[in-house]
């Protein structure tokens, strides 16, 4: 009696089914909506196009090799050096905004938030082209630049790496601010009074006390930060104009105006690899993946 | 001696809330003074006004005869120890006890001798490369002592250092704060609202209460002659009778109180008033027979062993209870049976009590 009274309530128990009813439903999801399309990406890069730019199953490594060219290499530089760029000026406007937002006693506080928060909820599309209406020569900016009569004629804002790096920071910015904005609320007020009674200055806090404490938001903002500016094409695309191209305008291009996707395969592996070595390097430094929300 | 610190009609408004009122106090150079009270009774805020991370509202503070309530905190040659130990979790106890050097750019030899020096002070030699959250809470305790004192502060302001500790540590530490105090012979400035710990340590005590400074004094005329029922009170165990006077004569006063009459001594007081009467618990006694001049009848109701004393604890007919301390193993009446409490004269301490006094005019008033 005891013992059947035992196994009864044990059969209520989830841990008593199998395993893989538990577990499955996550795994299939995980490998069609993922190890499938990467192998099949890893696969395809290393197949050739025919005449007729079919992929055909052949084997070749050409495609790597085609990626080691200057013409190559150069982009790469180029956005990696967008992508750094972009971190620096992120952190730069980033931190003194979350002090902000994180240290006020006022009652704005969480409207101070809601407007990090809010553009979110809208296209990240629509905003960058909202960004080239404003900057254009029929823009809002230099109708008023001319209408007050700073400037004669219009100005031309677009198509460089300038507004290239304004649109990624514009769009990246929150990604800095809100891991910041936890390392910064976490930091005992008490500290910065301790520092201050020992003699240091506000600048000699900041430096000693308050930037090593908050460096992990910092770290974790620059990663979140730094990768998706390597594929945020359609910035580069719409604010840049083909002069200051990423690595994702490459992929985006090999796939659609060029036509060669075994060569578009190939260079997502090689941002998959970038990325992969940065995240690596984030660890080493002592980030943790928890900060960044994986 | 000469006072260090000077607080002369010191405010400090929180929003609407007074916190500190009009406080004046001067602290003599070389002691140790507490600053006791229950907590929001302003004894923190002012503590903080000294250290320079509040500002009065108004008044002054003279640090060394300087006027320091615009200046900041690192412009005064003041140390705080901290009630959370404040340390910084990034540095190991050596850069943490080296920072205020570090900060007056004294050269690294020197550091690295008085940090020496101030560890062995301390007794943590050999803890120089671990990190805060590597120590006991003991030893945390030290550290934050020893990133103060190596400064060489005129002042060492500490904010209810010990109350994170445990009992047996808190005594251990009271001991040794008082012996480094002494030994280097600084000034200290102690919060705390634990009243016995007040008691070990200080040299003065003032106590605060609702943010006004109630009583300045050595514990030892805190204990025995409170000024303000709340020091009387507040300060180790005491039993209360309110009673209006009804004879007095050479000092000699009886009063006459709900359920009787009772004794004690004092001067200025005047026929009829309406004063607090308190008695210490160990100054009280009591006899089976009514003792001449005494009104007083209770009924013993329990005992309490408590080590070197038993508390005894009686009810009067009003129901009010008293506590008398007995010594362990002295005989002691059954519970239930009737004693007559009474004590010497002199045991008593008597205070005006003015709020009192306009109420019972209040009350005698005629109706209109």
């Amino acid at each position: 009696m005891e013992k059947t009274k035992k196994h009864s309530r044990h059969s209520f128990r989830s841990n008593t089914l199998p395993a893989v009813v538990m577990t499955g439903p996550m795994t299939l999801l995980l490998v069609l909506l993922v190890a499938v399309p990467l192998i099949y990406v890893g696969v395809m890069s290393f197949c050739s196009i025919d005449e007729y730019y079919n992929v055909v199953f052949r084997f070749t490594t050409a495609n790597y090799a085609r990626l080691a060219s200057t013409d190559y290499l150069k982009i790469y530089g180029q956005s990696l050096l967008i992508a750094f760029v972009t971190t620096i000026i992120c952190i730069l406007v980033g931190y003194p905004f979350s002090w902000l937002i994180a240290r006020t006693k006022s009652k704005y506080k969480k409207i101070l938030y809601m407007l990090v928060i809010v553009p979110f909820w809208t296209n990240s599309l629509i905003r960058v082209y909202g960004w080239r209406t404003f900057l254009g020569t029929n823009g809002w900016l230099n109708t008023a630049l001319q209408f007050l009569h700073l400037t004669d004629g219009p100005l031309d804002f677009l198509y460089n790496r300038g507004t290239t790096i304004l649109g990624m920071v514009y769009c990246l910015l929150p990604f800095m601010i809100l891991p910041l904005y936890t390392s910064i609320e976490k930091l005992d007020q008490g500290l910065l009074e301790s520092s201050a009674d020992l003699g240091a200055k506000r600048a000699a806090t900041f430096f000693e006390v308050v930037l090593p404490l908050t460096s992990g938001g910092i770290f974790s903002g620059s990663i979140m930060i730094f990768i998706p500016c390597l594929g945020y094409f359609f910035i580069s695309d719409i604010l840049g104009g083909g002069n200051s191209d990423v690595i994702g305008n490459l992929i985006e291009r090999q796939f659609q105006s060029g036509n060669n996707w075994p060569l578009g395969a190939a260079l997502s592996i090689v941002l998959i690899v970038i990325t992969l070595i940065l995240v690596k390097l984030y660890q080493r430094m002592g980030g943790s993946m928890e900060s960044l929300g994986v | 001696m000469s006072s260090i610190v000077q607080l002369e009609g010191v405010n400090k408004h929180f929003g609407k809330n007074h916190v500190v009122k009009d406080l004046n106090l001067s602290v003599e150079e070389g002691e140790f003074l507490t600053l006791l009270g229950s907590s929001g009774c302003g004894k923190t805020t002012t503590l903080r006004m000294i250290a320079g991370f509040e500002e009065p509202t108004s008044g002054s503070i003279l640090v060394e005869g300087q006027a320091v309530e615009e200046k900041e905190p690192f412009e005064r040659n003041v140390n705080t120890v901290f009630q959370s130990y404040a340390l910084f979790p990034h540095k190991t106890i050596y850069d943490n006890i080296a920072y205020g050097l570090k900060m007056k750019k004294v050269p690294k030899t020197e550091i690295a001798q008085r940090v020496k020096e101030i560890m062995a002070l301390v007794q943590l030699t050999g803890f120089e490369e671990r990190y805060p959250s590597q120590l006991s809470g003991g030893q945390k305790q030290r550290v934050a002592i020893a990133r103060a004192l190596i400064n060489r502060p005129r002042v060492l302001l500490l904010d209810e250092p010990l109350g994170a500790l445990d009992l047996k540590l808190r005594k251990q530490m009271q001991l040794e704060l008082k012996r480094l105090q002494r030994k280097l012979n600084i000034t200290f400035i102690y919060v705390t609202h634990d009243q016995e710990e007040a008691l070990t340590m200080s040299d003065r005590i003032a106590v605060m209460h609702d943010g006004i400074l109630d009583q300045l004094g050595t514990p030892e005329e805190i204990y025995e002659q409170p000024q303000t029922k709340f020091v009387a009170t507040f300060i180790g165990e005491t039993n209360i009778f309110e009673g209006n006077i009804k004879e007095l004569a050479m000092g000699r006063i009886a009063v006459r109180i709900e359920n009787g009459v009772i004794r004690g001594c004092g001067y200025g007081f005047s026929r009829n008033e309406y004063i607090t009467v308190s008695v210490r618990p160990e100054k009280m006694r009591f006899s089976p027979v009514p003792v001449k001049g005494f009104q007083l009848e209770a009924q013993v109701k329990d005992y309490v062993y408590v080590g070197s004393v038993v508390k005894c604890i009686a009810v009067l007919q009003n129901g009010m209870e008293i506590k008398m301390d007995r010594l362990a193993g002295e005989e002691l009446p059954e519970p239930g049976s009737i004693i007559h409490p009474w004590w010497d004269e002199k045991d008593a301490v008597l205070l005006h009590n003015p709020e009192n006094q306009v109420l019972k005019m209040i009350d005698s008033m005629p109706l209109i």
